[in-house]
């Protein structure tokens, strides 16, 4: 295991030195400058903004400052928001993200689990029909449609919840639902999937031939085999979230680092692009890691450390 | 054992030879892999409708290219905004009227439009028809998600059988690489390639390809690395047939299946992309149109003009909807083995 766990986390940090090192290069590609109205400055005015920004060195000496920076979390400075860090920017944007995420998390996978398992249980009848119709629906339209969908029909016409901004948890309420949608869906698709799976198993013809209760045996053998499977599916979800959160964060004025990501790409705020970036690549592969582990964790059968054979 | 039992030759008849010629015959013609899956592919009612809906969309959309009702970037200021009219039809929300302070009015006469200007649902803030322009956006939207995934296809296919196909250490690197690039989440990847390769129909194909040709890659190295295991691939291989050759007549008739249901999921997540960064704001640009751009204009106005947003966004949800349901129903019609 601990050799395993060496091993991931070894694979991680040089995944995460790609990541730096390609989108620094990547960014170093682009055309833009800190500069505003540059014609109106001297050249000896420009020479000292850039050199503000450490934009005077060699690239290769800009690149060595950045990567020893992002290990002490320091991203540079904003374009966009004069003398302005970056790492400033991101940790008083991401508890709002957090937030969101989390609550995305949760309301898309629990309900999700409940209508998935409901839909194999009564397969073939009007109950999964009504959970596959759900689960397709939330699959196919868009976060941002219903976003804007739910901002105006509940938060606008209603009026029973905040159409925008953030304060407290009414304000979490709609941009939540609007994330949790597409993992819901994933999640009922899934468990129904493996749920019908199990139930044909033979384990579970046992336990009915014991004589347990229909719903003691849905609860104690096939609901638990089939939430094992689920952890695998955490990842591909928070990627989903993440996606999501840009926009999200965006149509509802969420201070979070998706909509910062998405007012940076339009504003060419070139270090917090990168910040991001660097910033989205860590959460997902610390999730795939904690997954992987979790997994081999709650189900024996899967030997991590046995790879080799 | 005394009583013999007398049977008389006449008592026998002969059977008509002719009739038995065939009695080993196979009466069903034999069905190919393709003719087999469209037979339980016709089966599935809901996955038929949704392929159905999906030929007339794009019918709809790229003979559009030869017939539109107005021209899609043909701008018209003294019509702007104005709300769907159908000829001869009463019902609000069809007959030209909207509401505006609190009243009921007719926007066409407003606008000065004569009896005979009908625009089906309507125009958007320029005066151009949104008919002809979600009309002309769903053709970008499907163009770039068709392109991209045709990308995707070849180049994770390409992939994922060299690396399946040789084994060892090139496969080992080979995954290394498929592993980091599934780490970065998709959306910053597309969205740092867009930025290097300026927005645009083309940066946007191929930073969706690039990033979605790694599940692709994955399921076919899978499936190829038990494929080289079959008696047919050893044999073909101990006489002498080239890998290249190998992989054409043996492999890839064998992982169709998967190519085939695998670019039925992606195709829709293209579309979803493409309409993700066009509402953003860092995707298709103006004066091109496609359907991430429609909602994002409508969603502007949407708290006055709705049908601005609505129109877009059903066409939108629908093309999704019907590509999921068709490849659901093609995934259970070509591999009926994972289906309950």
């Amino acid at each position: 295991m601990a050799k395993y766990l060496i091993k991931r986390i070894f694979y991680l940090l040089l995944t995460l030195f790609i990541v730096i090192t390609v989108t620094f290069f990547m960014m170093k590609l682009l055309p833009g400058t800190p500069l505003q109205n540059q014609q109106k400055l001297s050249p000896s005015q420009q020479h000292l903004i850039l050199k503000q920004y450490g934009l005077t060195k060699p690239v290769w000496q800009q690149y060595l400052i950045y990567v020893s920076g992002v290990f002490h979390f320091n991203f540079g400075t904003s374009f966009q928001f004069s003398d302005q860090p970056v790492s400033y920017l991101i940790s008083s944007r991401i508890g709002p993200s957090l937030q969101l995420g989390v609550q995305a998390m949760i309301l898309g996978v629990i309900p999700g689990i409940v209508v998935g398992a409901l839909g194999a249980i009564r397969k073939n009848t009007w109950v999964d029909a009504t959970t596959t119709i759900v689960s397709i629906l939330g699959i196919s339209i868009p976060s941002f449609v219903l976003a804007v969908l739910l901002q105006y029909y509940i938060g606008l016409k209603l009026g029973w919840l905040p159409i925008a901004d953030w304060g407290g948890f009414s304000y979490t309420i709609l941009p939540t639902i609007a994330l949790a949608a597409s993992p819901f869906a994933d999640t009922a698709r899934f468990i129904r999937t493996e749920m019908v799976d199990v139930l044909n198993s033979d384990y579970i013809e046992l336990a009915r031939a014991k004589g347990l209760s229909k719903w003691g045996v849905i609860y104690h053998h096939a609901l638990r085999n089939s939430l094992i499977p689920v952890v695998t599916i955490v990842g591909p979800l928070a990627v989903n979230i993440m996606t999501g959160s840009m926009v999200i964060e965006n149509i509802f004025s969420v201070p979070g680092i998706g909509d910062q990501f998405v007012k940076s790409i339009l504003t060419n705020d070139y270090p917090t692009i990168m910040a991001v970036t660097i910033v989205y690549s860590v959460m997902l592969m610390v999730v795939l890691l904690i997954t992987d582990i979790l997994y081999g964790i709650i189900d024996p059968r899967i030997r991590i450390t046995g790879e080799s054979n | 054992m005394a009583d013999e039992v007398k049977l008389p030759a006449d008592s026998f008849e002969p059977l008509d030879k002719s009739k038995h010629l065939d009695s080993e015959k196979i009466a069903a013609p034999n069905l190919t892999f393709l003719q087999d899956a469209w037979r339980r592919l016709r089966k599935n009612k809901s996955a038929i409708i949704a392929m159905v809906i999906l030929i007339i969309f794009f019918i709809m959309a790229f003979g559009s290219v030869f017939f539109s009702p107005h021209n899609p970037n043909a701008v018209n200021p003294q019509y702007a905004n104005l709300p769907p009219k159908w000829p001869g039809v009463g019902i609000n929300g069809l007959n030209g009227t909207l509401v505006q302070a609190g009243s009921r009015i007719n926007a066409y006469h407003a606008a000065g439009a004569g009896a005979n200007v009908h625009y089906w649902l309507g125009t958007d803030y320029l005066g151009r028809d949104l008919f002809s322009r979600i009309l002309y956006g769903t053709r970008i939207s499907l163009t770039v998600a068709v392109v991209a995934t045709a990308v995707d296809l070849l180049f994770g296919v390409t992939f994922g059988l060299f690396s399946g196909w040789k084994g060892g250490w090139i496969d080992n690197f080979m995954q290394r690489i498929i592993e980091i690039i599934m780490s970065i989440p998709t959306l910053v990847v597309v969205v740092l390639l867009i930025l290097v390769l300026k927005p645009g129909m083309m940066s946007i194909t191929i930073a969706i390809a690039f990033s979605s040709w790694t599940t692709m890659a994955r399921l076919i190295r899978a499936q190829t690395l038990e494929l080289k295991e079959q008696e047919y691939v050893l044999a073909a291989k101990t006489l002498g047939e080239s890998s290249i050759k190998i992989a054409f007549k043996h492999l890839l008739p064998n992982l169709s299946s998967i190519i085939i249901i695998q670019t039925m999921f992606t195709i829709p997540s293209a579309i979803f992309f493409e309409a993700f960064l066009s509402f953003v704001g860092i995707g298709i640009s103006s004066p091109k149109a496609s359907l991430g751009t429609l909602l994002n204009d409508g969603q502007k106005n949407f708290q006055f003009l709705p049908y601005q947003m609505w129109y877009p966004a059903i066409v939108l949800s629908v093309i999704m909807i019907a590509f999921n349901i068709f490849a659901d129903g093609l995934r259970d019609a070509f591999d009926p083995q994972t289906k309950e």
